[in-house]
C-alpha cells in the first residue's frame, strides 16, 4: 500500500487510548505527522547524497559549451562535444578497449571465481585454512594493487621474468606491448576481484536445497552431470549478480589502468574513463572529458537496466522451480 | 584411490590460487625489506632492513613526500565519512525497513544507483565547485565526498539487518509507554550492533580504498595514503623498495580490520550485492 505507513509500527497511536495510563502519557500524534515520519528520516540521507545531483547537472550543462582552459570566453556549442566524440576515431578505440577490458576481466573473474568457489566447497581442511584468507585481495586499494604488479611486472627487474627465466621466458615486456598491457591489466582486476566472484558463488553454494544433490547421488549421476544440470543451474542467479558487478565496474575502470599503464603503451589501454580523464585534467578541455563520462555513464545505465532486467527473468524462473 | 587423487588435485588447484593472491603482498613484504643497494642485483638472499619504511614514515624521500601526513589524513577523513555517513544512514535504513511509503523503492534505489555513476562524471563539476566554495584540498570537501561512497553502503546494508528484526519488539517498546525514538534509540539500535561493526568497518574499508575522489579533488593538505603512495614511483629513479613499503604502510588498516571481522565482512559483501 504505497502512499500509507505501514501498520506495523503505529502501536504508539493505539497505545494511547488506554494501557499507556500509568506509564508515560502518549500523545496522539496526527496522522499526517506519522505519515511524514519516514520521509524526514530519510530526508538528510536523500540530500546528502542528493547533492551529488547538483554537481551532476552542472556537470551536463558544461557539455553544452566549450569550456576549456584554453578558451577565456566559452561559447554554447549544443550538442557539438558529443558529435565531436562520436565522429572521433579515438572514441571507438576506447570503447574497444573498455569493452575488451570488461568483457575479458568478467569472464575470467567468473570462470575462476566459481571455481575456487567450488574447490572450497568441497571443504577439505586445506580449504578450510585458504578460506579464511580469500577475502585480502579484496581489501586492498585496487590502485595499490596496480603498484604491486607494476614492480612485479618490470621488465628487467621484476620478479615474474625472474621466475620466469629458467623456462626461457625471461625479459617479457608485460606492459610495454600493446596486448602484453591490456592483459597485464586485466591479470591485476582479476587478481583484486576474483574473490568477490568467489564469495558470492560460495554463499550461493552454501544455500543450495541438499535434496535434488541427494537424488542425483542416488542414482549414481557422475560429478560433471551434477554439475551440468544441478549445480550450474541452480547457481546461475548467483553468479550473474556478481557477473554483473564485475561487468558494470570494469566498464568505468580507472585506477587499475592508472597506476599500471596511464593508458599506454599508445593508445592500447586508454579505457574511456582514463581518456575523459586526460582530456578535461591534464588537457583541460573540460566540457570534452566531460561529455565522454556523461557517455559512458549512459551506457553503463543501459547495460545495468538491461542486465537486471535479464536477472529478474532468471530469479522469478529460479523461484518457480523451487516451488 | 582414484577419489584420493582427485581430492589430492583439487587441493594443489586451491593452493596454485591462493600463491597467485598472496605472492603479490609477500613479494612487496621481500621488496620493502632490501637495501637500495641491493636492489636490482640478488634477488632471495640479501640483508633485511627496515630503512624503507624509516623513510617513507618519516621525513620522505629526497622529494620529501610527507607519506605519514598522507596515512593521518585517510584516517581522518575515513573515519569522518563513516561518522557521518551513520548518523545519517542508520534512520533512513531503518525507515526504508520500518515504513512502505509512496516512492520508498525508488528513493531507495536512487541512492545506490549512484554506486553505479562512473566517478568522474561529478568529480569535475565537483572540482570546479570546489575552487569555488574553497573546499578543495580540504578534510570537509574529503569528507563530503567520500559518504557518496560509504552513504549508500550503510543504508542499503543496515535496511537488511533492520528488516530481519522482528517489529514485535518495538511494539511492545510502545505499548511499554516508550516513544518512538526511545524504542529505536533502546531497542531497535542495540540488537543491530553487530551489524552497524561490520557495515562501519566495511565503509571504512571503502572510502580508505577510495582513489579517484583523492587523486583530483586533493593536492598537498588532505591527500590520502592511496594517491600518496604513487608519488615514490615518479622522479627519474625507480624507488621500488620505497614504493613497496609505502605500499604495504597503505594496506595495513584494512587488511587487519579484514582479519579481525571476516565473517561479517563476508555476509556485508554479499549483502551489498545480492539484497541491491
Amino acid at each position: 500500500m504505497p502512499g500509507r505507513a505501514a501498520p506495523v509500527l503505529e502501536a504508539d497511536h493505539g497505545a494511547a487510548s488506554g494501557t499507556g495510563a500509568g506509564k508515560r502519557a502518549v500523545r496522539a500524534v496526527p496522522a499526517w505527522r506519522r505519515s511524514l515520519r519516514p520521509y524526514l528520516l530519510i530526508a538528510p540521507a536523500l540530500l546528502l547524497t542528493g547533492g551529488i545531483l547538483y554537481p551532476f547537472g552542472l556537470g551536463l550543462y558544461y557539455t553544452v559549451f566549450d569550456f576549456a582552459a584554453s578558451k577565456p570566453q566559452p561559447d554554447l556549442v549544443g550538442v557539438e562535444n558529443y558529435r565531436r566524440i562520436f565522429t572521433q576515431p579515438a572514441f571507438w578505440d576506447s570503447a574497444r578497449v573498455t569493452v575488451a577490458y570488461a568483457v575479458g576481466a568478467a569472464a575470467v573473474e567468473t570462470v575462476l571465481g566459481v571455481a575456487v568457489a567450488l574447490l572450497l566447497h568441497r571443504s577439505s581442511r586445506v580449504g578450510r585454512v585458504l578460506e579464511k584468507i580469500l577475502i585480502l585481495p579484496l581489501m586492498i586499494a585496487p590502485v595499490i594493487a596496480a603498484i604491486m604488479w607494476k614492480l612485479m611486472l618490470q621488465p628487467s627487474v621484476g620478479v615474474i621474468n625472474h621466475l620466469l627465466e629458467p623456462f626461457g621466458l625471461g625479459g617479457v615486456q608485460w606492459t610495454d606491448t600493446p596486448t602484453g598491457a591490456l592483459l597485464s591489466s586485466i591479470a591485476v582486476d582479476v587478481w583484486v576481484y576474483t574473490p568477490f566472484v568467489a564469495i558470492l558463488a560460495l554463499a550461493g553454494l552454501r544455500s543450495l536445497p541438499a535434496s535434488p544433490f541427494e537424488a542425483a547421488a542416488v542414482d549414481g549421476a557422475g560429478w560433471w552431470f551434477t554439475f551440468r544440470r544441478l549445480t550450474l543451474p541452480m547457481l546461475w542467479p548467483y553468479v550473474l549478480v556478481a557477473v554483473i558487478f564485475r561487468f558494470m565496474d570494469s566498464l568505468k575502470v580507472f585506477d587499475i589502468i592508472y597506476a599500471l599503464t596511464e593508458g599506454g603503451p599508445g593508445d592500447s589501454t586508454m579505457v574511456l574513463q582514463i581518456r575523459a580523464y586526460l582530456e578535461a585534467i591534464r588537457f583541460q578541455r573540460y566540457s570534452f572529458g566531460i561529455s565522454y563520462m556523461i557517455v559512458l555513464w549512459a551506457v553503463v545505465y543501459l547495460v545495468t537496466m538491461v542486465l537486471v532486467r535479464y536477472l529478474g527473468r532468471i530469479q522469478n524462473r529460479a523461484a518457480e522451480v523451487e516451488r | 584411490m582414484k577419489r584420493r587423487l582427485l581430492a589430492l588435485a583439487a587441493d594443489l588447484a586451491l593452493i596454485l590460487y591462493f600463491v597467485f593472491a598472496l605472492f603479490p603482498v609477500a613479494w612487496m613484504v621481500i621488496l620493502s625489506l632490501k637495501p637500495t643497494n641491493e636492489l636490482f642485483s640478488t634477488y632471495f638472499s640479501f640483508t633485511p632492513t627496515l630503512d624503507s619504511y624509516r623513510t617513507v614514515l618519516g621525513a620522505g624521500d629526497d622529494q620529501g613526500v610527507p607519506f605519514l601526513r598522507f596515512f593521518v589524513n585517510s584516517l581522518v577523513v575515513s573515519l569522518g565519512a563513516v561518522a557521518l555517513s551513520l548518523v545519517i544512514g542508520l534512520p533512513a535504513a531503518y525507515a526504508a525497513a520500518r515504513w512502505r511509503f509512496r516512492g520508498s523503492e525508488n528513493l531507495m534505489f536512487t541512492l545506490l544507483s549512484f554506486r553505479f555513476a562512473p566517478e568522474l562524471t561529478v568529480i569535475i563539476p565537483l572540482f570546479v565547485l570546489y575552487q569555488q566554495l574553497g573546499l578543495f584540498d580540504t578534510y570537509v570537501g574529503m569528507v563530503w565526498v567520500l559518504q557518496l561512497v560509504t552513504l549508500p553502503l550503510i543504508v542499503w546494508i543496515m535496511r537488511s539487518y533492520f528488516s530481519d528484526l522482528s517489529p514485535e519488539l518495538e511494539q511492545a517498546a510502545l505499548l511499554d509507554g516508550y516513544t518512538r525514538k526511545q524504542a529505536f534509540f533502546k531497542v531497535a539500535l542495540p540488537l543491530v550492533k553487530p551489524g552497524i561493526a561490520a557495515v562501519s568497518l566495511l565503509a571504512f574499508i571503502f572510502a580508505w580504498n577510495n582513489f579517484v575522489f583523492p587523486l583530483i579533488l586533493t593536492s598537498s593538505n588532505a591527500q590520502t595514503v592511496t594517491v600518496g603512495a604513487l608519488s615514490f614511483l615518479g622522479g627519474d629513479r625507480p624507488k621500488y623498495n620505497l614504493t613497496a613499503a609505502a605500499a604495504l604502510v597503505s594496506v595495513i588498516p584494512p587488511l587487519l580490520l579484514a582479519l579481525t571481522i571476516q565473517r561479517y565482512l563476508v555476509r556485508g559483501l554479499s549483502f551489498g550485492a545480492v539484497k541491491s
